[in-house]
């Protein structure tokens, strides 16, 4: 190709920012980029390493790189090691200023690609084949960790131990089982990521074959379209709206819409509606509705402040009084889920007319059929993993770090998210072995410093602008996840290049990302960082956000169009809009920080372009 | 056995009227009859051609005059040609029929609202399937025609051009009887193209069926057909009728009518309409529209001109002027989308998807 070769900037010549010396130790060891192996550092430079802006928005903190460390481990062992996909082995990972960079890893030689293959058609092909028992035996399998999680007791230490020990001659003390509970939480968690990889490459694969497929018989077919054949498959991810939707209906009919929906927190409303017998009906079917589906996350799950609903209940009710709202105006607040169902039979039915012989209809079939068969998995799974074990999660931890503070290792209950997971089981013999001995523990001296420095560290990383990508952009990409998820196509990547060539956000009037969603729109944008801001949404702007999830879902209720800086055609903004029918551009690389809140902008979800019309 | 008609309105043929108005009128009838808006007209019927032939006893003279012509002889044919063609363009047609046409030719006029409203008198010879026969009186087209008078002489004109010089050879060396040629005429009302244009219901580019491409610039089709200008391009997509791309050219010249000539003439388009976008999103869809609706309708990826009526209510100004199979990518159909061999199954797929993986430069 007469193409120039994109440039990015090399891993190891990145700016290092004053004041942060010596962050590395923050971090596992071998996330580093390093200049004092010659071999490692020619293997760093020659692969592409992009920003994984989807899981990780901002600098991730020293204990939340347990999620990193588990889908490092688990993604990479079921490519390589497991099913052994033959062109690719696993993702490998680095940190740059405390961001998060991964590279897909290709197998060069084609003697071992060959020797691969037999392997995957008999492994892979043994799940796709099974796909849906196996599938409802990893459900099986998640309840099962996440009700140990929940069991899972973190005991304090008391003063002196309980007679029953004596008693029941139990030979063990409190000490030793908090480190062992502790080893079970961090344990539970990496096993429940184990799981969270069994399907979900060989479901994107499937998925890119059936993408892929389309666009060769049609070059120009958006990808939307493609997700559109297989979508309207009622997916987990929706329920705790619905959730929400129905006690929205229920507080109507129940009419008590006016105490919930009187703008006070839920704290003051639980009283009132404690007083009447239908506010106890609908606090009733509200309690039962929590647990599990309030375990929905208000970020993307993978940071310890992402709070779930269920940590505030404030969040799930500003929803609610959203629909409330809807529902007195009597305008529909269903997903239209009929509508949905009927426009994708119908775009399926246009593109099997259009193919052209029957060996390409039978692909088409076939593949289709697979996708939609993974397709509820490659949704789901972000319930059970990310929303609902993670939230369980965060709190558990927070028990173990109420134990440290008690002791003066930290002195807030969120420190201890500046301490690595192996930190705090140092600590924690620290404060085992001193109540043990009856002495003083040694980390009050030690932690609160190095915290306190840490958290200028991460300031300091929050003010600084991560590449796109580094080292060498290759000429092919076959690893799946990658594939998908971030969107690293040929388009994005040069888009992003171009932006960052361009340097000065002022000068960039025109963003390209991928058409999430079709339609065309104008209006005024309100960029919202978190979700905790959707609040400031007015009817009809365009929601600019670093990514979605299900929590945003009320957003979309008042929005005519979506932004997104991250995200593929199977993000939770593309999928949203999709449904209720608005445009949605995702993936744009920048655009919170290129377009401010009141710019007017026009979104064109068919073309995946943002412009700029007024500053 | 009813009487056949003289003349008849488009929307009376079908594909099964060519022997009665030949294959030009017929496929202008099957398109209206498929929902598509076409420029209203009216075929005169080969059965016009007989009785106009027969009532002056032209076919007496004409087959005297054909009688042993050698079909190498161009001296003796060029004379039998002329003589033939002025016998035919200046024989009076019969008062009927004559009527007829007349007749029609007012209600036309009356449908587009226009005082004897500018037509296109156009040959519909019913030979099409003869290979070769191309040349025999099938391309005789004269545009900008007006009043009943004008309509007539040139109606005459073309039945006169099933008689020159190179059809009788033609028949003459192929053993077809000169009486068993006919030919329909087609009266169509002129679109006044504010814009015009050309429309593929495929990506010429990359042969996606998915996808509808048109071309358009201001005044007539010409400019955009003979390549002088670089149209605007529109990309709409067939399955959710959206416009995908719209790439805005500089458009230099257009052609537009000369009212005192009746025919078209270039102009340079003024600088401010230049860059302007010639076709509007909704006709832009309303011909996508009718692309899919055409393309369903003959099975196959069409070809299609088109123009937009500035005579027209603008509720239903977008007209189609014709429609041919598409035949380049039709054609590549036989050398398929490159994949790898057969595929059994959706893991063979799934396999070298992954094998192939994604370009990324």
């Amino acid at each position: 190709m007469g193409e120039s070769k994109r440039r990015f900037p090399d891993p190891h010549e990145v700016e290092k920012i004053p004041g942060t010396e010596g962050w590395e130790r923050m971090f596992p060891y071998q996330y580093q980029f390093v200049t004092d192996d010659p071999e490692r550092e020619q293997y760093e430079k020659g692969m592409f390493w992009f920003y994984d802006g989807l899981h990780y928005p901002e600098p991730i903190y020293p204990f939340d790189i347990i999620w990193d460390e588990a889908w490092y481990l688990a993604l990479s062992q079921f490519n390589t090691r497991i099913f052994a996909v033959p062109p690719v082995y696993g993702v490998d990972h680095r940190i740059i200023n405390g961001y998060i960079y991964i590279s897909p890893v290709p197998v060069t030689d084609p003697a071992e690609v060959e020797a691969r293959v037999a392997h995957f058609m008999e492994r892979a092909g043994y799940y796709y084949e099974n796909w849906n028992k196996l599938e409802d035996q990893w459900i099986k399998k998640l309840e099962k960790v996440i009700s140990d999680l929940e069991a899972l007791e973190i005991k304090p230490l008391p003063e002196l131990e309980d007679i029953s020990v004596v008693m029941e001659g139990l030979g063990k003390s409190t000490g030793y089982e908090l480190l062992h509970a502790y080893d079970k939480l961090i344990d539970l968690g990496l096993l429940c990521w184990q799981y969270h990889f069994e399907f979900l490459n060989l479901g994107y694969a499937a998925y890119v074959t059936f993408l892929d497929f389309c666009q060769k018989v049609f070059p120009d077919i958006p990808l939307q379209r493609v997700t559109q054949m297989v979508s309207g498959i009622d997916v987990i991810m929706y329920r705790p709206d619905e959730e929400l939707k129905k006690l929205a209906r229920a507080a109507v009919d129940l009419n008590v819409d006016g105490i919930v929906n009187s703008g006070r927190k839920f704290v003051e409303i639980k009283d009132e509606l404690e007083a009447t017998s239908n506010g106890k009906e609908w606090l009733n079917a509200f309690e039962k509705a929590r647990y599990p589906w309030f375990w929905t996350s208000t970020g993307t799950g993978w940071y310890h402040h992402d709070k779930s609903w269920n940590d505030d209940l404030d969040i799930p009710l500003a929803s609610l009084c959203i629909y409330i709202d809807k529902v007195r105006a009597g305008k529909p607040i269903e997903r239209p889920m009929d509508q949905v169902i009927k426009e994708r039979d119908r775009i399926t039915e246009e593109y099997r007319a259009l193919l052209a012989d029957e060996e390409t209809k039978a692909g088409f079939e076939q593949l289709l059929g697979t996708a939609r068969t993974v397709f509820p998995y490659v949704e789901n799974h972000l319930f059970y993993v990310e929303h609902w074990f993670h939230s369980v999660f965060w709190n558990k931890m927070r028990e173990v770090a109420a134990i440290l503070m008690d002791y003066g290792f930290i002195e807030e209950i969120e420190d201890v998210w500046y301490l690595t997971r192996a930190e705090i089981k140092e600590a924690l013999w620290d404060v085992v072995t001193a109540w043990a001995t009856g002495v003083k523990p040694r980390g009050p001296q030690v932690w609160p410093k190095e915290i306190a420095w840490r958290k200028g560290v991460m300031d300091k990383f929050r003010e600084w602008t991560p590449p796109a990508a580094v080292g060498t952009a290759p000429e092919v990409i076959q690893e799946p996840f990658t594939v998908v998820l971030w969107g690293v196509t040929n388009e994005s990547l040069n888009a992003w290049a171009e932006v960052d060539a361009a340097g000065d956000p002022e000068s960039v009037n025109q963003l390209k990302g991928f058409a999430g969603s079709p339609g065309v729109v104008e209006g005024f944008a309100r960029v919202c960082r978190t979700v905790a801001e959707i609040g400031q949404l007015k009817e009809d702007e365009i929601l600019v956000a670093p990514t979605t999830s299900p929590s945003w879902a009320p957003a979309f209720q008042k929005i005519q169009a979506a932004v997104t800086d991250v995200g593929g055609v199977m993000c939770h903004a593309a999928i949203v809009c999709r449904e209720y029918g608005l445009p949605a551009v995702v993936g744009t690389g920048h655009g919170t920080s290129i377009i401010k809140t009141g710019m007017k902008i026009k979104v064109d979800g068919g073309t995946g372009k943002v412009t700029i019309l007024e500053r | 056995m009813a009487q056949l008609p003289l003349v008849c309105w488009f929307q009376e043929c079908n594909k099964d009227s060519v022997p009665l108005v030949g294959g030009k009128n017929a496929s202008l009838g099957e398109l209206i009859n498929a929902g598509i808006r076409v420029p209203p007209g009216y075929a005169i019927t080969t059965e016009a051609y007989r009785r106009f032939i027969g009532d002056g006893g032209l076919d007496g003279k004409i087959k005297e005059a054909l009688e042993g012509l050698n079909h190498e002889d161009s001296a003796a044919l060029d004379q039998a040609s002329d003589y033939i063609r002025g016998l035919i363009e200046s024989c009076p047609i019969a008062v009927d029929l004559e009527d007829h046409i007349a007749e029609y030719y007012r209600r036309l006029s009356k449908i587009c609202g226009l005082p004897a409203t500018p037509v296109a008198v156009r040959s519909s010879a019913t030979a099409e399937d003869l290979p070769g026969a191309s040349f025999a009186g099938q391309q005789e087209t004269f545009l900008w025609i007006r009043g009943v008078e004008s309509v007539l002489e040139h109606v005459r004109k073309c039945f006169s051009s099933l008689f020159t010089a190179r059809a009788i050879a033609y028949r003459i060396k192929m053993g077809f009887a000169q009486e068993e040629v006919a030919l329909s005429v087609g009266i169509q009302k002129m679109a006044n193209a504010f814009t015009a244009g050309v429309m593929f219901t495929l990506n010429p580019g990359n042969g996606d069926r998915s996808m509808i491409v048109i071309d358009s610039n201001f005044g007539f089709g010409e400019s955009v057909v003979s390549g002088e200008v670089t149209p605007d391009n529109f990309r709409v997509d067939k399955v959710s009728m959206e416009i995908l791309e719209r790439t805005i050219s500089k458009k230099e010249v257009y052609y537009t009518l000369e009212p005192a000539e009746h025919c078209s003439r270039k102009l340079t388009l003024p600088k401010e309409r230049q860059m302007a976008q010639s076709t509007i999103d909704k006709d832009v869809l309303e011909l996508a529209r009718m692309g899919k609706v055409i393309e369903q309708h003959y099975g196959c990826p069409q070809d299609i001109e088109w123009a937009v009526d500035k005579d027209m209510p603008k509720t239903g100004n977008v007209f189609i002027l014709q429609s041919r199979p598409e035949t380049v990518w039709s054609c590549k159909d036989q050398d398929k989308t490159p994949t790898q061999g057969p595929k059994k199954t959706a893991m063979d797929h799934i396999l070298s998807n992954l094998m192939m993986g994604k370009k990324l430069s």
